[in-house]
């Protein structure tokens, strides 16, 4: 084996605890900040100040017992967590989070900080995303249970509408980089304009980085567009009738794509690993801050925002945010074409 | 050259074991199977864009209305003897009321199928073309699609208006009301 593969292994090793282990840390911020703003105290009794929370969670859905119900599709029900979580997982493999690096010499020839240099990686986290819902449908109707079939069918109808925006978004940040390739949208936004404004797509593009993330939201299914799973209409939604860790497993991918979505969204709008202060070996540490940002952000909207109406929902992705993105589309084509950035 | 065959054998028997099963849930999802068996035969060839666009559009998008039908058709078993005399009679009826429109209809698609053939048996480069190394370039394509097949690509989506059309016109003709309800006002 050479180091190379060796360090490659490794990579992808780190990455995939690296995701487990933010959802653990999610689920704790999430019931701390939550609690921050009701002003409640929040988990702690487990470990100084509730920081074992996550892993008495844990236990306690790995001793739960496994239910089916016996009108459920055997092969599908056990298949959409699968899907679920894989899809999760799998979208964070060509998310880049750091420039190349040789590990402080142990390398002979620097390696990128991403499980895989796809130049396409765009798209393909965008046809990843495509594939989560269907662990989602499944699950709706694999559960042979009303609700979890209407939280599957809203789901799909949200996650089809809100990523025409998503994708939209997304395209306008691609004309500005002219590539698809997301290290390279990275390495376009490095340096300041006038000494101290970060070139980031972000101050460019200050439509599109809102879109995307309103769209980021609603397909990470999270509130104020919790639909699939609105408790006082649908019980749990989608996941009504799953327990124990295939239950675990969609919480772990719910908060895993909110990772790969703030990831991404870190990449494309807000200058990756480039940053003022730290050299860029280090750069690694702005990712992390502008992702940890992101997941506050996330947090913030869920305990601030009461859900919408469904019908408001669509109303809102098809009237409002998809006309926002091809305007956003259009006007950034045409200045690209006339100025040539 | 394993992994050819792999993916060719997984595209092969998905695609076999769509019309061997009896639920049209399992159908649709080896069909998603069989499409990304074949977006990985793209990878083999090194064409990363069309493989990653064969997801989006095939197994993102289009199998998720099929799997939405579906699911809301609640068939889970094949139509009874009983089941397709009807949906006979129904569409019998249908043919003699629409004749007209339907004649009109096929003859269209005739003409838009030869069309598409003749656009690009025309343009006999398409194996050439996208076996071209710098195709698997994203602006290679683009470039391709809007000079070379520029015709094929306009018909193509000229064809896909007519089907948009038409499922509007299907889609209206069964709901003669909007139920209370669905669209409230807002007002208080």
């Amino acid at each position: 084996m050479t180091p190379l593969l060796i360090a490659q292994v490794g990579l992808t090793l780190f990455v995939f605890v690296m995701l487990l282990n933010s959802a653990a840390i999610m689920v704790y911020v999430e019931r701390k900040v939550a609690a921050l703003m009701q002003q409640r105290f929040g988990p702690y009794l487990v470990g100084p100040s509730g920081l074992l929370q996550p892993l008495a969670d844990i236990v306690k859905l790995i001793f739960k017992e496994e239910l089916r119900p016996a009108a459920s599709d055997k092969w599908l029900f056990t298949l959409a967590p699968i899907i679920s979580a894989t899809a999760a997982f799998a979208a964070f493999a060509v998310v880049p989070f750091g420039a190349e690096t040789t590990f402080f010499g142990l390398l002979d020839e620097p390696m990128p900080l991403q499980v895989a240099d796809v130049n396409v990686a765009v798209l393909v986290i965008f046809a990843i995303a495509s594939m989560s819902v269907y662990g989602i449908v499944l699950a709706g109707w694999s559960s042979n249970s009303k609700y979890s079939l209407l939280g599957g069918l809203r789901s799909s109808a949200q996650m089809i509408s809100y990523e025409l925006s998503y994708g939209l978004a997304l395209a306008s940040v691609l004309l500005m980089a002219n590539s698809l390739s997301l290290t390279d949208i990275v390495n376009r936004q490095e340096g300041t304009w006038l000494g101290f404004i970060p070139r980031y797509y972000a101050f460019v593009q200050p439509l599109g980085f809102l879109i995307f993330m309103t769209a980021g939201i609603a397909e990470t299914n999270r509130a104020p567009f919790d639909f699939p799973e609105a408790e006082q209409e649908l019980v749990a939604g989608y996941h009504t009738e799953y327990s124990s860790m295939r239950f675990a497993l969609f919480f772990l991918a719910e908060y895993v794509n909110m990772v790969t979505v703030s990831a991404v969204a870190t990449n494309l709008f807000l200058g990756g690993w480039h940053g003022p202060w730290l050299p860029v070996s280090l750069g690694w540490i702005w990712f992390l801050v502008k992702v940890g940002a992101l997941l506050f952000f996330y947090v913030w909207m869920r305990w601030t925002l009461p859900r919408y109406r469904y019908d408001q929902l669509m109303a809102f992705g098809w009237k409002m945010l998809l006309p926002a993105a091809v305007i956003n589309l259009l006007v950034t084509s045409a200045v690209v074409l006339a100025f040539g950035l | 050259m394993v992994a050819f065959y792999c993916f060719a054998s997984i595209a092969v028997v998905a695609s076999l074991l769509v019309v061997a099963q009896r639920n049209p849930v399992y159908s649709v999802l080896l069909l998603i199977a069989s499409f990304g068996a074949l977006s990985g035969l793209y990878v083999l060839l090194e064409a990363p864009f069309a493989a990653v666009t064969q997801i989006i559009v095939y197994a993102g998008a289009i199998m998720v209305l099929f799997l939405f039908v579906v699911m809301l058709l609640n068939a889970p078993h094949e139509d009874t003897e009983e089941d397709l005399d009807r949906v006979r009679r129904v569409s019998g009826a249908a043919t003699r009321l629409q004749r007209g429109p339907l004649w009109f209809g096929a003859l269209l698609t005739a003409a838009f199928t030869v069309e598409l053939v003749w656009a690009l048996g025309r343009e006999a480069t398409l194996v050439s073309a996208f076996t071209r190394p710098a195709v698997s370039s994203v602006a290679a394509i683009g470039a391709v699609l809007f000079t070379e097949f520029a015709f094929a690509f306009e018909v193509t989506s000229v064809l896909i208006l007519v089907a948009i059309v038409g499922a509007v016109v299907l889609a209206r003709r069964e709901t003669r009301e909007r139920s209370p309800g669905v669209r409230p006002t807002g007002k208080v």
